[in-house]
């Protein structure tokens, strides 16, 4: 479990980082946390030639929170993004669903924008950008930076819309509308595992205390993050007794989850309904306390 | 006055040194030698058709490349079987490297050595071996079928078939007035120790001797094998054992491929070479247990006692057998836990597979068989309607019938008796622990609040500390200090501590002047192992019969010095005295001095011990013609048969309604492994032991798809438990002394593991209205149950 040789590029700067990108192509990765990619050199599941190492770019160490949400820079870690005040306030999903990733030393090291281009199917942050609607913010040498809406940026289980010699360098995840709350919820084997099945629900409610909307998106039970609209199920419904089970029935209906050696297919599917229904009573309180305490 | 030191908690010394990151394993060691990696098979089943090295060639800092054309005389033959036995009519064992055929993913068939195992495993993945697929045979019940044999001249596929009966229980059964049929299924999991199997070996060209440390749980044997498979004479070799980062019984077999052809690679090349095994190499290349399939037919009379137990199981074996059919005797043997049986038969076939080979994980056979008793317990007492407590209390052997004959073999070939033990009061202990009588309450108020839980009970006995023998070596210096050496070895479970507090209560001297050496052939040449939960009681009384010599000698030294008797003299706190007369002392340090009559001075001490000083007679020799210069002595224990140590745990467990997961609200322990040399320790080794239990319960498995690949093999996929997983063990003690040995004691290595996969069956059940009958179980398959149960 030694990687194969490959280069080593530290560079100093995000335009000399983009540069050597650029030159390298096809060949080159960005090394940011290394949770995910080195293990993958270790076993020789992917040999890249050259390893941009992104880790010094303290310019992409930065968490800025606005009225607009929060953006996350690259070389933000998931700890500092889950104990962020400022995007506790702003977006309380976030933190909510980095807990639920890994152990404290692992989110100690990776990042939150690494997780995002690493696209796992079953990591929590995309399901996040997913149901935030957010963006990816991507640049290259030579080029204006670009911006990939989440519904485009997750392609495939670990392929995202990044291109060869581009650099993430932000995740902008906008603040949910006034009078809505969050909850994110997920099944593990053991603690810190990738999960069986998760789910992140956003409710909104009106002055009445109703729902208005609701939305749900489900991870581990597809390629790429599972969006459901639950509005249908909850709208009009006291945000203390909706039937949540109907909106259970909504997610478990839309997800198609295949079987694998922790769980079978159809076992999925139910988390799918079960875990969907809590998230969903979970972000309905939520958003009723937060609506309370403004009140 | 003595201080105690028997008994006492004492912290275990060896850990500040292990936590801190001080320990020295066996990757901490040779930084300059050379590294080896291994082309291993990807196929489960495959002819060797071709192995092209040429690419391989290329890469620089290559400096050997190794396959079986490259072998010769011993190493050129299959590995030694290690504990043939009758019953073992188609043993078969691997070559190092593979001989045109391969078995299971993950064997041997090229070495590697390079300047450095990046380097090593760049080139093995240069190495191009060209492979002739053939279907291979995954699971029981491929390997029942014998469509296709692992072994071509095996074409059943049975390794072994064996019978123990005592009565004729298939008559009993059949006349019994109740009866019951189950099948109960436990699937395989591994030792999993943190650090993997290494070696690294050390050639003395000039000196023609050999070094080799191993990652090992027994260096002596290890020693022995390498000599007469490198042809190298037995004393040229050394073999260590550092600190070991964990066995649990994979590190006991031996020699393992790589632990012959990482030295034989050293002498050839004359440099030094190391092998540090890696977490997939150890999933498909090292061992496996506990996948075996039980069929049991039981009858009983209308209080549950057992009339007749008749128990025919299936053990995969995977593909080779080197270390003999010791988990299926040890079933069978000890599946019978605290009750006597009635008429009892076992018969077992032990199959070949085209997977990694099975060898003891610690409870090594046990836990299926308590699974396979207390699941039956359990069904009893669902027919009869009765306390699961009382359906065993009634099968229980009694204090007053010990020591109890069961009239079978054994796996150390002795007849099973059992020595000791007082089950009932155990019982009582661990319903008091865990509250079983007010559980049905505790159940009525969490129903109400819409929880589910349930509670389990299982007992189990084991068999510790078996022989042949282990010896000893206590030596107490001329600075004070006393030296143990034992030839077995250590993994963790604290004998440094624990041999030290013999030591020190057998000699008299405070236990921190003691230290200890263990798992080192330069120190101690003769030892079999640590396994089978026997160092405590094997080595523990070793050290203790040594000591005992040492302290006979010192007071005969003290009691010349003294002018006395030496009954009337005993030794504490270091300083051997007078009875009565506690002004009349001599420190044990100046008798050691004393006890070597010298003919150099070279410091204060030993200006007091030289020849001319040392008060003999002009006439005597200054060594006495029927003793020895030094206070040091060898002893050995060697027990006619095992010591029987037991316990039962109790689990409260809760499962989710809707998802299915299970949470364990109690785990409670109680253990009896006669007189504890040290509580904190044996406590230490139950936690331990429950961790692995519970893993072996609801997370691990190994995941063969058809082809014979391992699906999970990483720690991402295959599921130790964390920390967090892991229940508090809440823990009592009974000490019933084992007669059999010095000390009293029985071995408690093992224990917390045995009942783990029976309890939580229990709990589960319990909590769910259904009965359990295959483990471990994972909540997708737990939801699966329900769904089928409803319908
Ligand atoms: C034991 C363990 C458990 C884990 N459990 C979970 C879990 O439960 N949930 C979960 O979501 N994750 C989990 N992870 C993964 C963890 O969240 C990683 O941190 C994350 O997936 C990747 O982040 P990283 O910064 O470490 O990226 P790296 O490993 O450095 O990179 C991952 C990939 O993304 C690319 N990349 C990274 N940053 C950029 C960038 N700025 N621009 C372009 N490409 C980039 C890399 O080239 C690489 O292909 C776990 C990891 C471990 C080791």
């Amino acid at each position: 479990m030694k990687p194969p040789v490959f280069e080593y590029h530290r560079p100093g700067s995000v335009a000399e980082a983009l540069d050597v990108l650029a030159q390298t192509g096809h060949d080159g990765k960005v090394l940011a946390g290394g949770q995910s990619l080195v293990p993958l050199l270790n076993m020789r599941l992917a040999a890249p030639a050259h390893l941009v190492d992104v880790n010094w770019l303290g310019e992409l160490d930065q968490v800025p929170c606005d009225a607009g949400g929060v953006r996350v820079g690259a070389l933000a870690r998931h700890a500092r993004v889950e104990h962020d005040p400022g995007a506790a306030e702003a977006v309380p999903l976030l933190g909510q669903a980095i807990g639920d990733i890994a152990h404290t030393t692992v989110r100690n090291r990776g990042t939150v924008v690494g997780s995002l281009v690493h696209a796992d199917p079953a990591a929590e942050l995309p399901a996040v950008l997913v149901l935030l609607g957010g963006t990816m913010e991507l640049a290259s040498a030579g080029n204006r930076p670009r911006r990939v809406a989440a519904a485009d940026f997750f392609v495939g289980p670990l392929e995202s819309a990044l291109r060869p010699g581009e650099l993430a360098t932000a995740a902008h995840f906008p603040r949910p509308p006034a009078g809505s709350g969050s909850a994110w919820v997920e099944l593990a084997r053991r603690h810190g595992d990738y999960a069986v099945c998760g789910v992140g629900v956003l409710v909104a409610l009106d002055q009445g205390l109703r729902v208005s909307s609701a939305r749900a998106a489900l991870i581990s039970v597809g390629p790429v993050p599972v969006p459901v609209d639950l509005t249908d199920a909850l709208a009009g419904q006291p945000h203390d007794a909706a039937d949540w089970a109907a909106a259970g029935r909504l997610a478990a209906a839309a997800v198609d989850p295949e079987d694998d050696i922790h769980a079978s297919a159809a076992y999925r599917r139910h988390l799918a309904g079960v875990l969907t229904a809590r998230a969903a009573r979970s972000a309905a309180a939520a958003a009723a306390s937060r609506l309370e305490a403004s009140a | 006055m003595t201080t105690r030191t028997m008994g006492e908690p004492i912290p275990r010394r060896e850990d500040p040194r292990l936590v801190a990151g001080d320990g020295r394993y066996l990757d901490d060691l040779g930084r300059g030698a050379l590294a080896a990696a291994f082309v291993r098979s990807p196929h489960a089943a495959a002819r060797v058709v071709d192995v092209d090295v040429s690419r391989a060639l290329e890469v620089d800092g290559l400096v050997a490349i190794y396959t079986y054309e490259d072998l010769e005389g011993p190493m050129a033959e299959p590995l030694p079987l290690l504990i043939p036995h009758p019953r073992l009519h188609a043993g078969r064992t691997a070559y190092p490297l593979a001989n045109g055929v391969v078995r299971h993913v993950g064997e041997p068939v090229a070495m590697v050595v390079a300047r450095d195992r990046y380097l090593a495993e760049d080139a093995c993945e240069r190495i191009a071996v060209a492979y002739e697929p053939l279907a291979p045979v995954v699971g029981l019940d491929a390997a029942v079928a014998a469509e296709r044999a692992v072994h071509d001249d095996v074409p059943d596929n049975v390794a072994a078939h064996m019978v123990q009966e005592h009565g004729d229980a298939r008559a009993a059964v059949a006349a019994a007035p109740h009866r019951l049929e189950l099948d109960l299924s436990i699937e395989r999991s591994a030792s999993m120790p943190l650090e993997g199997r290494g070696v690294y070996a050390r050639w003395d060209a000039a000196d023609r001797s050999l070094r080799v440390y191993s990652s090992t749980q027994t260096s002596t044997s290890v020693r022995f094998a390498l000599a007469v498979k490198l042809g190298v004479p037995v004393d040229r070799v050394e073999v260590v054992a550092p600190d070991v980062g964990g066995g649990f019984g994979v590190k006991i077999v031996h020699p393992w491929p790589e632990e012959v052809l990482v030295p034989w690679a050293a002498i050839r090349l004359g440099r030094e070479v190391k092998w540090a095994e890696d977490r997939r190499e150890h999933f498909v290349a090292s061992a496996h247990e506990r996948g075996q399939r039980h069929h049991v037919s039981v009858g009983f009379d209308d209080d549950g006692r057992l009339l007749g137990l008749d128990v025919e199981f299936l053990h995969d074996n995977g593909a080779y057998t080197p270390y003999g059919i010791i988990v299926p005797i040890i079933t069978a043997t000890q599946l019978l836990g605290p009750y006597k049986p009635g008429a009892y038969r076992a018969e077992f076939r032990s199959l070949y597979t085209n997977t990694v080979i099975v060898t003891p994980y610690r409870g090594a056979g046990r836990p299926q068989a308590a699974f396979a008793m207390e699941r039956t317990m359990d069904a009893i007492a669902a027919y009869l309607h009765r306390d699961r407590a009382e359906v065993r209390s009634a099968n229980f052997i009694q204090p007053s019938e010990m020591p109890y004959d069961h009239h079978l073999t054994f796996q150390d070939g002795r007849p099973l008796v059992y020595d000791s033990g007082d089950y009932p009061a155990t019982l009582d202990k661990i319903k008091k622990l865990v509250g079983w009588d007010e559980f049905e309450a505790f159940r009525e108020e969490a129903r109400a609040a819409g929880r589910r839980v349930g509670i389990g009970l299982a007992c189990y006995v084991e068999g510790t500390g078996v022989g042949p023998y282990e010896g000893a070596h206590v030596r107490v210096e001329t600075n004070g200090t006393v030296v143990v050496a034992t030839g077995l070895t250590t993994q963790g479970q604290g004998h440094e501590t624990a041999f030290a507090q013999v030591a020190a209560e057998a000699l008299g001297v405070p236990v921190e002047r003691v230290t200890v050496v263990t798992g080192d052939t330069r120190r101690f040449k003769y030892a079999v192992g640590t396994f089978a939960s026997r160092a405590a009681v094997m080595s523990g009384n070793a050290v203790a019969l040594a000591a005992g010599k040492v302290r006979a000698k010192a007071l005969r030294i003290a009691a010349e010095a003294l002018e006395t008797d030496p009954d009337d003299l005993e030794v504490a706190d270091g300083m051997v005295r007078v009875k009565g007369a506690p002004e009349r002392e001599i420190a044990l340090e100046t008798v050691a001095v004393l006890a070597n009559p010298l003919r150099y001075a070279f410091d204060e001490q030993t200006k007091l011990a030289t020849q001319f000083v040392v008060g003999r007679g002009a006439e005597d020799p200054p060594v006495a013609e029927d003793d020895e210069p030094g206070l040091e002595a060898t002893d050995w224990y060697s027990p006619v048969r095992s010591t029987f140590a037991n316990g039962m745990h109790a689990v409260v467990v809760e499962t989710d309604p809707e998802t299915a997961e299970v949470r364990i609200l109690r785990y409670c322990v109680v253990h009896d492994c006669g007189r504890l040399i040290n509580p904190r320790i044996v406590e230490g080794q139950i936690h331990g032991g429950v961790a692995q239990g519970v893993g072996g319960a609801l997370y691990e498995r190994m995941v063969y798809d058809e082809n014979g690949q391992l699906l999970n093999a990483s720690f991402m996929d295959f599921l130790m438990p964390y920390a967090s997983e892991v229940p508090k063990v809440e823990t009592d003690h009974l000490e019933t002394p084992s007669p059999l040995n010095p000390l009293g004691i029985k071995g408690a290595g093992e224990a917390g593991t045995i009942p783990g996969a029976a309890v939580l069956a229990a709990a589960i059940s319990d909590a769910e209205g259904f009965f359990i009958d295959t483990m471990p179980i994972s909540p997708s398959e737990l939801w699966a149950l329900r769904e089928k149960e409803d319908g």
